[in-house]
């Protein structure tokens, strides 16, 4: 699937739309990380940049997608059905008994889904692991890594971006959805993480940052991210939680709220006005 | 006496029997599991001459992860590999893994179900000297908690090296404990060693002659447990002793059958009572055959520096603790 800009930016609100339903019908879940990330896995999946193919997602050359924060599953299921891996109706199930579409991103229970994730900061690990099996086989395909700011928290994260350095795993691009929140509020008054980007940089990866609303700057990156050899790379995505609805933006509270009727249907009401387009910071 | 069926060492029972640690066997096997199928990776957190993957290390050095002190990333980095159709076998001391990264190998090895081999070291009271940090008395329950997860427990080096093959064609995640201490080679290359099977190793000539006592032991203990029991011949005391070294999938026909022939039965292990093996059997014995259990192990205690002799006679696990037990449980029945 190759789509354009424009094409990207509409259906990144339509997105925004599923999940929305999806929690509001689920009844629980995590509603501003998923909001916040949206231009990140569309910008991926649909813009010809990852090499998989939905009707064969076995596909022993496709690129390797680990999503290591599996509370943002309501975002990868919209993206999956909409890249093709399922049907759309699938989304209806999330969080209910006998449902493939487990509240945390379950890999045995459909295609597309690389990982089991719910506990964070294991992602980058597991991705670091494909990255030398690939090597190892001397295959080309890429690792891209998604993770939150909040399991920058953890060691096992760490331990996980060491190794990576030591084995110069050019093959492997980690995203890192920089919204400054986690559960118990904003990241920097939680656990400091700043200075993030020197962090990553001496511990020998190669950091771009990007403005995560910008679907250009978005794939600039990734194909950035390939051409760049001997170092992993991490793209530091600055993102507003909640975006595209104006209550949940900045909120921390709505990282794991789920909304009631009256607060969903405003929020699609916000994300229709938008009329297909979602603006950046920069705009 | 030994069971006929079972080709022993005929060097049993004498001091001239060779004393070799299950790690050896392990080290070596794993070289011979890396010949074998090239899928095999080996990865280890700064105890790689301690677990013995040195050898594998050398001979396939393109194919082996030295990843630091860092046991959850060697995890999660195994069950990428094994994402990539590679048979991780990830080593290190069992209070360090699975001790420190269980909850990733809850979620990325089990709940993703994708196959590692683990292997715990220094495992039980028998690690010595380092004291009770480097005693793990918990990973057997740690790990047979887990679905998608098997558990054995070599009772010598040459079943550990036959441990690590049969692991490598086994379908799942698989755990298995050695211990740091050399330890008598009373098999031999052409005894059986199966995933799923335990062994009977000793048992009365004639049926009626019975005691009616069956120890259950694992691992490092299982040579004091026939010691005793050729003791107790001598009194006049026939018991029967089986090697359970599958723990999970436990031996579920062999574990009934000799529980049906008994009276009572002892299990022995170098770990807590609390989870451990005996736990599994009881488990399975409650349902099926209840009857009275006697369990040796350590209880609800942390370990301490010493010899590892020395450790297992302080908390009872050693061949007069065995012969005792078995002749106050005769006492009581």
């Amino acid at each position: 699937m190759k789509l354009s800009q424009k094409e990207i930016e509409k259906i990144s609100v339509q997105i925004r739309e599923e999940v929305i339903k999806m929690i509001l019908k689920a009844g629980s879940g995590h509603c501003a990380g998923p909001l916040g990330a949206v231009e990140l896995y569309t910008s991926l999946y649909l813009s010809g940049i990852l090499k998989h193919d939905p009707q064969n997602p076995d596909w022993e050359d496709r690129d390797r997608v680990v999503v290591s924060n599996g509370h943002y599953a309501p975002l990868v299921y919209a993206i999956l059905a909409e890249a093709g891996y399922f049907s759309k109706e699938k989304l209806k199930t999330l969080r209910k008994l006998g449902s493939q579409l487990q509240g945390h991103t379950y890999r045995l229970s459909l295609p597309g889904i690389e990982t089991s994730s719910g506990p964070v900061g294991e992602g980058l690990s597991q991705a670091v692991g494909m990255a030398l099996g690939a090597k190892l086989d001397e295959k080309k395909y890429q690792v891209y890594c998604f993770m939150g700011d909040g399991e920058q928290d953890c060691g096992n994260t760490w331990e996980a971006i060491m190794a990576a350095n030591k084995y110069q795993l050019d093959n492997l691009t980690a995203i890192i959805d920089r919204n400054n929140i986690q559960i118990d509020g904003f990241t920097e008054k939680v656990m400091p993480l700043e200075p993030l980007k020197e962090k990553y940089e001496s511990f020998g990866w190669k950091v771009l940052e990007v403005d995560g609303h910008n679907i250009s700057e978005i794939i600039k990156a990734f194909q950035a991210s390939k051409s760049i050899f001997v170092k992993p790379v991490v793209i530091i995505a600055h993102t507003i939680p909640g975006k595209g609805i104006d209550f949940m933006q900045w909120e921390y509270e709505w990282h794991g709220r789920v909304p009631d009727s009256h607060q969903a249907e405003m929020a699609l009401q916000q994300l229709r006005n938008l009329k297909g387009k979602i603006k950046s910071e920069l705009d | 006496m030994l069971n006929p069926e079972i080709q022993f060492n005929p060097k049993i029972f004498t001091k001239e029997i060779e004393k070799i640690s299950p790690r050896d066997g392990f080290g070596e096997g794993l070289v011979l599991a890396g010949e074998m199928d090239k899928r095999v990776v080996a990865l280890s957190a700064d105890v790689t001459e301690s677990v013995r993957m040195h050898l594998f290390k050398s001979r396939f050095p393109e194919r082996f992860f030295q990843l630091g002190i860092a046991e959850q990333n060697m995890i999660g980095i195994a069950s990428g590999l094994a994402a990539t159709n590679k048979i991780p076998v990830v080593g290190s001391y069992a209070a360090f893994s699975p001790g420190r990264n269980w909850e990733q190998i809850r979620t990325t090895v089990c709940y993703n179900k994708q196959k590692v081999i683990l292997i715990g070291s220094h495992s039980g009271l028998n690690a010595g000297p380092d004291g009770a940090t480097h005693q793990a008395l918990e990973d057997i329950g740690l790990m047979r908690v887990l679905p998608n997860m098997s558990v054995i427990i070599p009772a010598d080096s040459l079943e550990a090296r036959k441990a690590i093959l049969a692991a490598v064609k086994y379908p799942d995640s698989i755990y298995i404990r050695l211990p740091r201490e050399k330890s008598p080679v009373f098999t031999t290359e052409q005894s059986v060693f199966e995933i799923g099977k335990s062994q009977v190793l000793w048992l009365p000539e004639k049926e009626e002659q019975f005691s009616g006592i069956t120890i259950f032991v694992c691992g490092y203990l299982v040579y004091a447990a026939l010691e005793a029991a050729k003791e107790l011949e001598s009194e006049g005391i026939l018991i029967t002793v089986i090697n359970n070294s599958s723990i999970k999938p436990l031996d579920t026909e062999l574990v009934l059958k000799w529980a049906q022939k008994s009276k009572a039965i002892i299990t022995l292990e170098e770990h807590q009572i609390a989870t451990g093996m005996g736990s599994a059997i009881a488990e399975f014995l409650s349902e099926t055959h209840p009857l009275p259990i006697k369990f040796m192990g350590v209880k609800d205690q942390f370990g301490e520096s010493g010899q590892a002799e020395e450790l297992i006679e302080k908390y009872g696990l050693d061949k007069k603790a065995i012969k005792r037990t078995v002749k106050e449980l005769l006492r009581n029945l």
